[in-house]
């Protein structure tokens, strides 16, 4: 056997241990986690958070990448063609991994197929909000006003696809009302003016919204989950408020691009689930307005078949509210 | 004189927040003279070091960046060509023709001055004023910022330049522009052939970095040899009391326009900039000066720049709403240490407003120092041989678009507007109507339809908001008066011309 031909050998059989070795060795440089919104925003702080977190799990420094445009699919489309080796993962929501499907007819990706999934980092709450000097004070009451004269009451929204978007979707076909929506740039722009009473109603995820509640200068009729929540003990859940179908709320999981080996995805799932049962990161997804999502959630199955519930979930709505 | 000594206080508590004053402005200016990384995103590089941070540092480390690069977009806007950040475009005209005039050390020192000046009345007004002023913001409805973007985009008329046809084609060439992207308002894609890249429309920095720098170079690379520099050149000359005189008047348009500016968020802060330059060439005893290197023409939008700096802060802290990217990433800041800004702020996180506070004073001192030493080796770096120098700043200002997001069609579309600059410039169609067009197109744009579906499609609505009302009234005028004298102008000259005859 000549030198150069053994070489090859060895090249060869290399490359057949490779993918294990790989995994056993993984991680062994910094790993590029996109965030698809620009930096500040829920998605990044929630990944931001968890990230630090894994990054002393892993021994390896998980490096955020803000890649935003075009309601999140720019940063989504990147990671699910960039190589699967597990140096590139995306923290994706319900916009970018649900939502998108209904809403972009050639959406480039499919989240249920072109990714591999780790975990879900967050769960925020919805809520139903109205200005301070709105007649309604209870849901009930908003919703009698929004069926007896759709027309005269304004939602307001975030921008198209939005979660703020789709969840008013959501209520108003539950309602079956369709009051006109005011698309704002991002929740924060669409707050102001919910305060300034420009508009009426708003169904957002509450994070941001919690101290201008707390100060009485929006008030929230309805939580759009099953139990009330700690930042806002005195809002009734919609179960309570007489609209129990209207259940939604904003998260956040994390994915690598499809093809990434099994070991390195269930080596993440277990490097995140760690981070999310650490108190210190726990506190830290609270004091946001985050709750830690159910341990079935966190599983590269349950994440899958959660996001696939999701997906049936909204994209009817998105495509029905996009037909009228 | 109690919130004095609460932030003396602060200072004591948290000694950090003094090197995270000089540190943000140090990276913010580094950041902000680099053509495509905006405050934001030179800001939120940044955010993963805050983690560990002492709370009150994390801010005042972000929010000196903000300042820092507000300043640094003006480096390159005077000495290359091509502002650094969106709100440095008005820089580039006055700037870049002193610095071809050889006064480029002035220029900078013009720049440095001026953007002090504009924040201490901005740190000023934040730390006397936050709470009652917050809620200005809330006053501005959709109808007040179409009057506001309006009034930008009035200036076209005025600064159309010789041919007010030209103008008005370049104007509309840059709202159309605009238009490209995700329809505000349905969520349809216009104009975007099916390319996701140009779903989230065509960033203004793309257009003035190729319009500006890429078309430049151009130009000079048809051009022999590079004007050689005389010694002042190489001199940082800060305005002695005869230039500081001749300042003021531009300078007070330029704080009270960025002030207002600042605590409106939506309106994006390019107007600012703009609104101060047309103002402080209005007001100027010279105003044929402006577009062909005056001083003045630094001084109103750079004063501008410095006060929003510190206003913007105004309704980001009072109400916990980020009107701008700039504000949002502070914000992220303050949530990534569990606090939220917001009405309990300032009774829940005192020492922390007071700490920002602190550090804003100390960021003033920070940006002397240090914005003073960097102007050196940058005046050192455009005088190399020219070759040198243009293979650097083409090299400079590609990577800098590239990295706003990593992507090869934004430098393809940077080189394109060269391409269209150059076209321009041949043609003798004025470039600036252009930026403006689309900086405030789609602001305008999306404002004016939110406004119509909130009032059912009246618009009437425009009359009923007094800001607007007054805004809207007060470009009409604006474009009246430009006119007036435009066509005075024309006959005027074509008078001289018959007798030449």
């Amino acid at each position: 056997m000549s030198l150069s031909k053994r070489f090859a050998a060895c090249i060869l059989a290399a490359s057949l241990f490779a993918p294990t070795a790989f995994a056993q060795t993984y991680p062994s440089k910094s790993i590029t986690v996109i965030v698809p919104y620009a930096a500040g925003g829920n998605t990044d702080v929630v990944g931001r958070i968890v990230s630090e977190q894994m990054s002393k799990i892993l021994g390896q420094q998980l490096v955020i990448e803000n890649v935003g445009g075009a309601g999140g699919t720019t940063g989504s489309v990147r990671a699910a063609r960039a190589e699967p080796n597990g140096y590139t993962l995306i923290v994706g929501q319900m916009g970018t991994h649900a939502a998108s499907v209904g809403l972009y007819p050639k959406l480039a990706y499919d989240p249920v197929n072109d990714f591999e999934h780790i975990s879900q980092l967050s769960d925020t709450p919805i809520a139903v909000l109205v200005r301070k000097d709105f007649p309604a004070k209870t849901l009930g009451e908003l919703i009698a006003l929004l069926k007896a004269d759709p027309q005269k009451y304004n939602n307001g929204h975030g921008g198209v696809g939005s979660t703020s978007h789709v969840a008013c979707l959501f209520f108003t076909k539950l309602i079956d009302a369709r009051p006109p929506m005011v698309a704002y740039q991002g929740s924060g722009p669409a707050l102001n003016d919910l305060v300034s009473g420009q508009y009426d109603f708003l169904c957002d995820q509450i994070p941001h919204l919690v101290p201008q509640v707390r100060a009485g200068n929006i008030r929230a009729l309805g939580l759009a989950q099953m139990e009330r929540t700690a930042a806002l003990p005195d809002v009734p859940t919609t179960v309570e408020a007489g609209l129990p179908a209207y259940q939604a709320s904003g998260w956040n999981a994390m994915f690598a691009p499809k093809g990434t080996p099994r070991e390195i995805v269930e080596k993440l799932s277990a490097a995140a689930n760690q981070a999310l049962d650490d108190p210190a990161t726990r506190a830290k997804l609270e004091a946001i307005g985050a709750v830690i999502p159910r341990k079935e959630n966190r599983t590269p199955e349950g994440l899958k078949a959660f996001v696939a519930a999701e997906i049936a979930k909204w994209v009817p709505i998105v495509k029905d509210a996009a037909a009228k | 004189m109690n919130e004095l000594m609460a932030m003396f206080g602060a200072v004591v508590a948290s000694p950090m927040i003094i090197p995270a004053a000089f540190g943000g402005i140090a990276w913010g200016i580094l950041g902000g003279a680099l053509p495509g990384i905006s405050p934001s995103i030179t800001m939120a590089l940044l955010l993963p070091f805050t983690y560990g941070a002492d709370p009150t540092a994390a801010v005042v480390l972000l929010a000196s960046t903000y300042l820092g690069a507000e300043y640094g977009g003006s480096i390159p806007a005077i000495l290359i060509r091509t502002p650094g950040t969106n709100s440095a475009a008005a820089t580039v005209i006055d700037g870049y023709a002193m610095k071809e005039q050889g006064k480029a050390g002035e220029a900078l020192g013009i720049s440095l001055y001026s953007t002090l000046l504009g924040s201490i009345f901005g740190v000023i007004l934040l730390i006397t004023l936050t709470q009652p002023l917050a809620n200005v913001a809330l006053a501005f409805q959709p109808t007040s910022y179409v009057g506001l973007g309006v009034l930008g985009l009035s200036v076209i008329a005025s600064l159309a330049g010789e041919s007010l046809i030209k103008g008005m084609m370049a104007g509309f060439i840059g709202l159309m522009i605009a238009t490209v992207g995700t329809d505000p308002v349905t969520g349809l894609n216009r104009f975007t052939f099916d390319d996701p890249e140009l779903l989230s429309g065509i960033p203004p920095i793309l257009v003035m970095v190729g319009i500006y720098a890429v078309a430049e170079l151009f130009e000079q690379s048809s051009q022999p040899g590079w004007r050689q520099t005389n010694s002042a050149d190489a001199s940082i000359k800060m305005p002695d009391a005869l230039m500081r005189a001749r300042l003021r008047v531009a300078q007070v348009i330029g704080a009270v326009i960025g002030f207002i500016e600042g605590l409106t968020p939506g309106g994006g802060g390019t107007i600012a900039a703009f609104l101060s330059y047309n103002e402080a060439k209005r007001w100027s005893k010279k105003p044929e000066e402006f577009g062909n290197g005056s001083p003045e023409g630094i001084a109103a939008p750079e004063t501008a720049n410095g006060a929003v700096s510190a206003t913007a802060l105004i309704p980001m802290l009072g109400l916990g709403i980020p009107g701008s990217n700039s504000a949002a990433v502070l914000l992220g800041g303050f949530l990534i240490h569990g606090m939220t800004p917001g009405p309990m702020l300032f009774t829940k996180h005192y020492d922390v407003v007071m700490g920002l506070y602190a550090g804003k004073v100390i960021s003033l001192f920070a940006l002397v120092i240090v914005g003073y030493l960097i102007l050196r080796p940058c005046i050192w770096l455009v005088n190399r041989p020219k070759h040198y120098l243009m293979a650097f700043i083409f090299a400079l200002v590609l990577s800098g678009v590239y990295a706003i997001h990593n992507s090869l069609f934004h430098v393809g579309i940077a080189l394109a507007f060269g391409v269209i600059g150059y076209g321009m410039k041949y043609f003798r169609i004025p470039t600036l109507p252009m930026v403006l067009g689309v900086v405030l197109g789609f602001m305008v744009e999306s404002n004016y339809r939110r406004a119509l579906v909130l009032s059912d499609g009246d618009h009437m609505t425009f009359t009923e908001d007094p800001i607007a009302a007054t805004l809207l009234a007060l470009a009409a005028i604006f474009i009246v008066i430009s006119l007036v004298r435009h066509f005075r102008d024309s006959l005027k000259s074509g008078k001289a011309e018959q007798k030449a005859a």
